[in-house]
């Protein structure tokens, strides 16, 4: 039997990997469980290794709790958390909607006219570089409603990497398919609906995975403000509170619910992006290399 | 279908002592005359910067020209046109289907009532099984193939095609050169081709207009009168040679090699 022959026999009955596809394969192996093992392992020796710190140190639990008693602690005050952080999210939320509207709104605005973003642009820009801390307290000042000054704080936050984003997605189509639709005589909102909307569409799904932990923090930094005047009921406030009666447990499992709230909006805002792109754009299609 | 007689085909379009400047003083098109006839397939072929595209963005209507008119036979109307540019340039986000749609839809029209005219275009380009792939799961030469179904789906006056096959390897050139003429055998349709391929113009083309730059303008004509379908023999017989050769030498003249 000829090599040809013994190949071909081979390549029939079996598939034949090659160092290198066996190589590929053991990384994408590694890759696939690393993923979510390493950050599980570097999470539990974190937890021990703080546990420990705290038992070697003899460090009293008014100054740092053992892990085990935060969880306590969590447990425990479930119902004043579970509130607290349902406020954070509403605010949070009610942002981020705001944001996304405004954003996406005022960057169609500034790709139809450009009147219009010369006008208005600088002035988002000013509202993105001034920090929040320094513009929270006036707002509370001036806006009775404590929703509505939260909502504005946190908006504030969220709204800029939306209309950067945005705006830079509607400006990046493709130029000849801009020739082409103007040569199809398409009007100015056939070109947006089906040339510049969906050319944004990955820009702004960036955007909104950024806007969503910064909604987040708004809102957080706005109860911080907010709760120094006697206001809020939100998760930072009740950090706060917890700090005056140096309930350090409670602080913790606080700052716990805000992080993963955090964690779990930036995953639910990737799979958004994952499922409206993953049939077209490069950055969710999945490639054999 | 046999292109009729030159004498009996009716005016498509017109361009007569047409100029482009680009900022008051970069002449890229001087005094370029044009005319096109009904199931014509003319190529502009040159050097780059001689102002073939130029003179494609000016027909298509996406650039004013400086002097000179061009006149459409009859009025311009909304199904004049379609464009195959140097890309596939298809929306990477709709299905294969979706984009040959878009002069339709558009237009206002659904896609139900279009169905028929989009399958019909496809099949021409052998894509009928793919009409709900992406863009990227096809081919460099598939998606050319879609774009020019997209391109003829109206069936247009005329088709502007900017080197549409210049990112391709040889092989599917070659190939979509046959494609093409098999299509313009089945549709009728009137080109306008830009290549800098002496060998692709000719085996295309019953007119060759070689352009010269810097001013971008025409310098000569040539006629291949080669009847068509055009087959792989026409690519070997000596009167291709001939004509390559023709080509070639006003090209040289064209790129001042030839005084």
């Amino acid at each position: 039997m000829s090599i040809a022959e013994n190949q071909s026999r081979i390549s029939e009955s079996q598939p034949l990997y090659d160092a290198d596809d066996l190589k590929r394969l053991r990384a994408a192996r590694f890759e696939r469980f690393g993923r979510w093992l390493l950050p599980v392992v570097v999470l539990i020796a974190a937890i021990w290794l703080w546990d420990r710190i705290v038992v070697w140190n003899e460090i009293p639990h008014f100054i740092l709790p053992r892990p085990g008693l935060v969880m306590q602690t969590l447990i425990s005050d479930w119902p004043m958390l579970f509130s607290a952080l349902m406020i954070t999210l509403q605010i949070t939320m009610m942002a981020l909607a705001v944001a996304v509207i405004g954003g996406v709104g005022l960057a169609v605005l500034f790709t139809q006219s450009r009147l219009v973003e010369m006008s208005f642009y600088p002035y988002a820009v000013i509202m993105q570089v001034t920090p929040v801390v320094a513009i929270a307290p006036l707002i509370f000042i001036y806006v009775d409603s404590r929703t509505a000054g939260l909502l504005l704080c946190a908006w504030l936050v969220a709204f800029f990497p939306v209309l950067a984003n945005t705006t830079l997605g509607l400006n990046s189509a493709d130029h000849n398919l801009r020739d082409l639709f103007r040569i199809y005589g398409a009007s100015r909102w056939q070109t947006l609906r089906y040339l510049r909307l969906p050319s944004a569409l990955p820009y702004f799904l960036g955007g909104l995975r950024i806007a969503g932990g910064l909604a987040l923090i708004g809102a957080v930094v706005a109860e911080y403000v907010a709760g120094t005047g006697g206001h809020g009921s939100g998760l930072a406030f009740r950090i706060l509170e917890a700090g005056y009666r140096l309930n350090i447990p409670r602080m913790f499992a606080a700052l716990i619910l805000i992080a993963v709230t955090g964690v779990i909006i930036f995953a639910g805002l990737s799979f958004l992006s994952h499922m409206l792109l993953r049939k077209w754009h490069e950055s969710a299609v999945k490639r054999e290399t | 279908m046999t292109p009729a007689p030159m004498g009996q085909r009716s005016r498509v379009l017109d361009m007569t002592r047409v100029t482009k400047t680009f900022n008051g003083d970069v002449v890229a098109l001087r005094d370029m005359d044009l005319s096109v006839n009904s199931g014509d397939f003319i190529s502009l072929l040159g050097p780059s910067g001689c102002g073939k595209s130029t003179a494609l963005r000016l027909i298509a209507g996406l650039s004013n020209t400086s002097a000179g008119r061009i006149t459409w036979a009859g009025g311009q109307s909304e199904n004049d046109l379609g464009v195959v540019f140097q890309e596939p340039t298809l929306m990477p986000w709709a299905t294969v289907a979706q984009n040959v749609w878009l002069p339709f839809r558009l237009k206002g029209q659904s896609y139900a009532s279009v169905k028929d005219e989009i399958l019909e275009a496809l099949r021409l380009v052998g894509l009928e099984n793919f009409l709900e792939s992406y863009p990227r799961e096809l081919s460099g030469g598939m998606k050319m193939r879609v774009s020019i179904a997209r391109a003829m789906v109206t069936k247009p006056r005329l088709i502007l095609m900017d080197e549409p096959f210049a990112a391709l390897d040889e092989i599917t050139r070659f190939r979509l050169n046959n494609d093409l003429l098999t299509l313009k055998a089945r549709i009728g349709c009137t080109v306008i081709f830009v290549t800098h391929s002496v060998f692709e113009s000719v085996f295309l083309s019953d007119r060759i207009v070689v352009m010269a730059a810097r001013p971008g303008r025409v310098i000569r004509e040539v006629h291949v009168d080669a009847p068509y379908p055009r087959s792989e023999e026409f690519r070997t017989s000596a009167e291709y040679a001939a004509l390559c050769r023709e080509a070639s030498d006003a090209l040289r003249e064209a790129m001042g090699e030839i005084a």
